[in-house]
């Protein structure tokens, strides 16, 4: 039985765990939106393994109907390095969160991506700890007032996606926990080789509720969002105003209209990229969607070539290997003890 | 019998009966290449059938300042006719390269024993350095030692001055100049040095063919030039050894081929994750040049990535291996919990070193004991095996691959810096001998019935299901779970009932692992001497010394300290006393004690030196005498430390 040819639906997903995250949690559509994915790859359960840190989104892979393993804090990348480098022909996906990818295991992120291994690591970013009951995460803004920091936080938040850039990722992307686009970016995400990172913006309703509605909100959803298609102009605001770049200063600018001087998106162009995750949330958009993806060799495949051709002509053998160097025979009787 | 001859007049060693053992101990500045210098004698010496033991003892700083006492680098033999189990314990004979080598190393000389200085070193410069007022060569201070000393700078210069090398580099060949006198002082063939020379300077034809005329002329000094008679040529019978083929091994190689023989004894391919520390990082460099096994090496960004790593290669069906010292291994504590709790195999290694923190990162130490047998939150006991010597830790490697693929759990093996470094003669295995223990990982779901990744087979094992396995989908986690199903459950009877199953699988261990015997004596009497680890050589002479005079004392090295084996407490309560040396303040005697309610007494040496044979000795006469060991203190006739006050800048972590 090779399930591979097997048609699957969402529901095929789902595992029969019972689903313990908040009523109303981001995590729920986040989830949704994996299961209504996953059909669509065309890819084995059994060949599927979801590997998560510690966290409200690390308890995913209880959910899914495939193998998962719910590892410990911050260091889902390096027991799924283990895993892929042990058998490339998994599907690997990381599941992790702001504080379990970007504080206690941010070491483990860089290298994973640095090394560009061929997987999926989905950030679940709330700008907040949910399970340890609300205190400030690395990405919560200035000013966070929590349990840890009643005064307001005072130290300047990680930009995920800056992050991944300056780690070397070649994929890059950015989705909302609610959008239906996300689907759409998870499947981009899957059919890049290497190390594709997304960030999902996730709504923790409990701790930190409406944190993203600035950009989310229905009502300034089209002013403040910037769903970038690769070979299509930087438009939003339906259209009525784009991207460009202000060649002086050389930063991007926001241009009214659709005119030549916006820019075409081109997911190859690292320098624009990182304009793009940096834009200031005040007077630009959020850049979502594929923001920057550029293929590379991967570890796992340059690992595999390396291990086959060190091993190729020769045999293995334990007892030419134990009895390696120089050796003496002795002839003679055995001591007496 | 290490340490038993002596040099007199020639009169007097032609009386007395050819020389059982001897201990030479090379010592010059870092740069010198005494650590080359000691094992190419090591291996000229087995090549001639002694049977031997070595102790590299090198500063913690890669390129300490020249010719100053913390950048002495050492590198001591001992090696004899008869069976040799440790590196000696006051050396016969010190060949000192500089005044800081001699001073740094003399005081442990034998009483009489022979100095061999290059007095070319002895510049007024290099004896500032080492903190000589006076030349020692020149004011009686060495009045206990017998001295020789001859300029082996210059004679190495003239002997090179044909290859037209610059000074400094003509100067790097002293190191062949001395091991061809020594070669010459121990009878020695020369023919593999020089062989050995070729091929390591096979680009270089050059410098092969100075540093082989340096080591030709070192000998032809000896043979030729009246140099007094203390220096004259012994010649040491080879040790009688079970018949075989043998070859000499170091502890990181004995444990990286076992690793290596234990993962295909399983039928599994290697995967290890390690990350550069001292001294455990040279299994690593052995392992990555081993590809043709299945094995995968990876170094990772740290120590939690390189154990984490080694469990999802595990969870993917491969033998997960790591390696580690002291402060890596705390590094990697909680994720030996993970694999304790979702019941993965996994071998993690540990070359112990002195602690605690950075401590004394070449030192040795068995200071990590409660480490590995408690070091984890929540109760998660894991398997703890210790190897006690070079050879040994191959068998010892080989059976915690086998405990780790049979139980489903992370096994600890411990092994120390002495046994990583030290060299000795081993009988090279057959290993036909060695019965495989494949792992039968589940079969594909032959129906639709819930996956049970956690029910127990008569071992009281999980199952080991390799992600990719149809129909077996289920979920992991360092989280509490059901019985059986694993699903996410904390309630009390689930916790509970989880807990004693993981302990007594652990416990049940002790069902496949032999009884312990007893190394040397009897099964019960009036003293047992209990170690383990790298302690075995200085107690098991110390107690066949006891025994020869007659004293009622046994020796009992324990492997398996987790479980330990079935009849041990009953063995210990069979003696009247119990005396366990170790190098920390007390572990395995805390342990015992906890374990049998027993009354074992510490004898502790804790100043990052093995024991001397004697120090064990001592400890047993007082024992038979009805008094306690006394802690020893830092020991001036062995292995000398570096001084302290500097800072290395570039210290070996």
């Amino acid at each position: 039985m090779n399930e591979i040819t097997k048609i699957t639906t969402a529901k095929d997903w789902a595992s029969d765990q019972e689903v313990r995250w908040c009523p109303g949690c981001g995590d729920y559509a986040v989830l949704k939106a994996v299961q209504r994915t996953m059909p669509d790859l065309g890819v084995a359960r059994e060949k599927t393994v979801f590997i998560s840190g510690i966290g409200c989104s690390s308890r995913f892979p209880y959910y899914m109907a495939a193998y998962g393993f719910h590892t410990i804090h911050g260091r889902a990348c390096a027991v799924a390095t283990g895993t892929k480098l042990a058998n490339p022909e998994l599907d690997v996906w990381i599941i992790t969160g702001d504080g379990d990818a970007l504080s206690i295991g941010g070491n483990h992120t860089m290298h994973l991506l640095r090394r560009n291994l061929d997987c999926q690591l989905l950030l679940f970013n709330n700008e907040i700890y949910g399970l340890t009951k609300g205190q400030y995460s690395p990405t919560s803004r200035i000013g966070t007032r929590s349990p840890s920091t009643p005064f307001g936080s005072v130290d300047r938040p990680a930009n995920p996606c800056a992050f991944a850039l300056g780690s070397g990722a070649r994929f890059v992307a950015r989705g909302i926990d609610v959008h239906k686009n996300l689907v759409d970016v998870l499947k981009a995400a899957h059919a890049h080789r290497g190390a594709s990172f997304v960030e999902i913006f996730q709504n923790c309703v409990v701790y930190n509720d409406d944190v993203f509605a600035p950009f989310t909100d229905k009502g300034v959803a089209a002013e403040k969002q910037l769903w970038l298609q690769a070979g299509e102009k930087m438009l939003f605001a339906n259209g009525t105003k784009g991207i460009a770049l202000d060649t002086e200063r050389l930063m991007l600018k926001v241009v009214d209209g659709d005119n030549d001087e916006v820019i075409v998106h081109n997911p190859r162009n690292r320098a624009v990229a990182h304009m793009l995750v940096e834009m200031p949330a005040a007077s630009f958009p959020v850049a979502l969607g594929v923001i920057y993806e550029d293929p590379a060799p991967t570890f796992d495949s340059a690992v595999v070539e390396q291990n086959a051709a060190a091993a190729a002509g020769k045999t293995p053998n334990l007892q030419k290997l134990v009895s390696q160097g120089q050796t003496w025979q002795v002839e003679k009787e055995p001591r007496a003890e | 019998m290490a340490s038993a001859t002596h040099f007199t007049t020639l009169e007097e060693s032609e009386a007395h009966p050819p020389l059982e053992a001897m201990v030479v101990r090379f010592a010059g500045d870092s740069g010198d290449g005494m650590q080359l210098t000691g094992g190419q004698f090591t291996l000229s010496t087995a090549l001639a059938g002694n049977d031997l033991a070595t102790f590299p003892d090198f500063p913690a700083e890669i390129r300490a300042p020249q010719g100053t006492t913390f950048g002495v680098s050492a590198f001591q033999i001992n090696f004899g006719s008869t069976a040799i189990e440790t590196a000696g314990d006051a050396p016969d004979v010190l060949i000192a390269m500089n005044p800081a080598a001699l001073k740094v190393n003399v005081k442990s000389l034998r009483d009489g024993g022979l100095i061999i200085a290059d007095e070319g070193e002895f510049t007024a410069r290099n004896l500032a350095k080492a903190g000589y007022d006076s030349n020692p060569l020149e004011d009686d201070s060495l009045a206990r030692w017998q001295l020789v000393k001859f300029n082996i700078s210059q004679l190495t210069l003239d002997s090179v001055k044909p290859f037209g090398l610059g000074n400094k580099e003509a100067l790097r060949c002293k190191n062949m100049w001395t091991l061809g006198l020594a070669l010459w002082m121990f009878d020695r063939e020369r023919g593999p040095i020089v062989d050995w020379l070729n091929t390591k300077f096979a680009k270089k034809p050059e410098l092969a063919e100075a540093n082989i005329a340096a080591l030709n002329a070192g000998h032809a000094y000896g043979e030729t030039v009246e140099i007094g008679a203390q220096v004259r040529r012994h010649h040491i019978d080879a040790a009688p050894a079970e018949p075989g083929l043998y070859r000499t091994v170091t502890g990181a190689e004995a444990i990286s081929v076992g690793l290596v023989a234990g993962a295909q004894l399983a039928g599994l391919p290697m995967f290890f994750g390690g990350y550069p520390i001292t001294p455990a990082s040279a299994i690593l460099h052995h392992l990555s040049r081993l590809k043709e096994y299945g094995i995968t090496t990876f170094q990772a960004e740290d120590e939690i990535a390189a154990i984490c790593s080694a469990i999802g290669a595990s969870y993917a069906g491969q033998l997960g291996v790591t390696s580690s010292s002291g402060p890596g291994i705390a590094l990697k504590g909680e994720a030996m919990g993970l694999a304790f709790i979702t019941e993965l195999p996994l071998v993690i290694v540990n070359s112990q070193r002195g602690g605690p923190s950075t401590g004394l990162p070449t030192k040795t130490e068995q200071s990590d004991l409660y480490q590995a047998v408690y070091g984890r939150n929540g109760d998660a006991p894991i398997p703890v095996v210790a190897a006690r010597s070079p050879a040994d830790a191959f068998d010892c490697a080989i059976e915690a691959c086998r405990i780790a693929t049979r139980y489903m759990t992370p096994v600890m093996l411990l092994t120390d810096g002495y046994i990583a470094n030290a060299a000795e003669p081993w009988k090279v295995p057959d290993m036909a001998d060695y019965a495989p223990f494949p792992v039968a990982f589940a079969p594909p779901a032959a129906n639709d019935d819930p996956v049970q990744p956690f029910a127990r087979n008569g071992d009281g094992a999980r199952p080991w299901i390799k992600p990719g396995t149809v129909g077996l989908e289920h979920r992991i986690g360092g989280i509490e779970k059901a019985p059986g199903s694993g699903a996410i459950d904390y309630s009390p009877e689930a916790h509970a009932q989880m807990t004693r199953e993981r302990l007594g699988k652990v416990a049940g261990i002790a069902d496949s692992i032999p009884d312990q015997d007893v190394a040397l004596g009897e099964a019960s009497g009036k003293l047992a001497v209990v170690g383990w680890g790298s302690t075995f050589g200085p107690i098991h002479q110390a107690v066949r010394r006891a025994r020869r005079k007659g004293q009622d004392v046994a020796h009992i090295h324990i492997r398996h300290i987790v479980p330990f084996p079935k009849n041990l407490g009953k063995l210990l309560k069979g003696y009247d006393r119990i005396i366990v040396p170790e190098m920390n303040s007390g572990q395995l005697k805390t342990i015992l004690r906890d374990q049998f309610l027993v009354d074992a007494r510490p004898l502790n040496k804790v100043s990052g030196q093995p024991f001397r044979i004697a120090e064990i000795e001592t400890a047993i006469d007082e024992a038979l005498a009805g008094q306690d060991p006394h802690p020893l203190g830092a020991d001036a006739t062995q292995l000398p430390e570096p001084e302290s006050g500097f800072d290395p800048g570039r210290q070996a972590n």
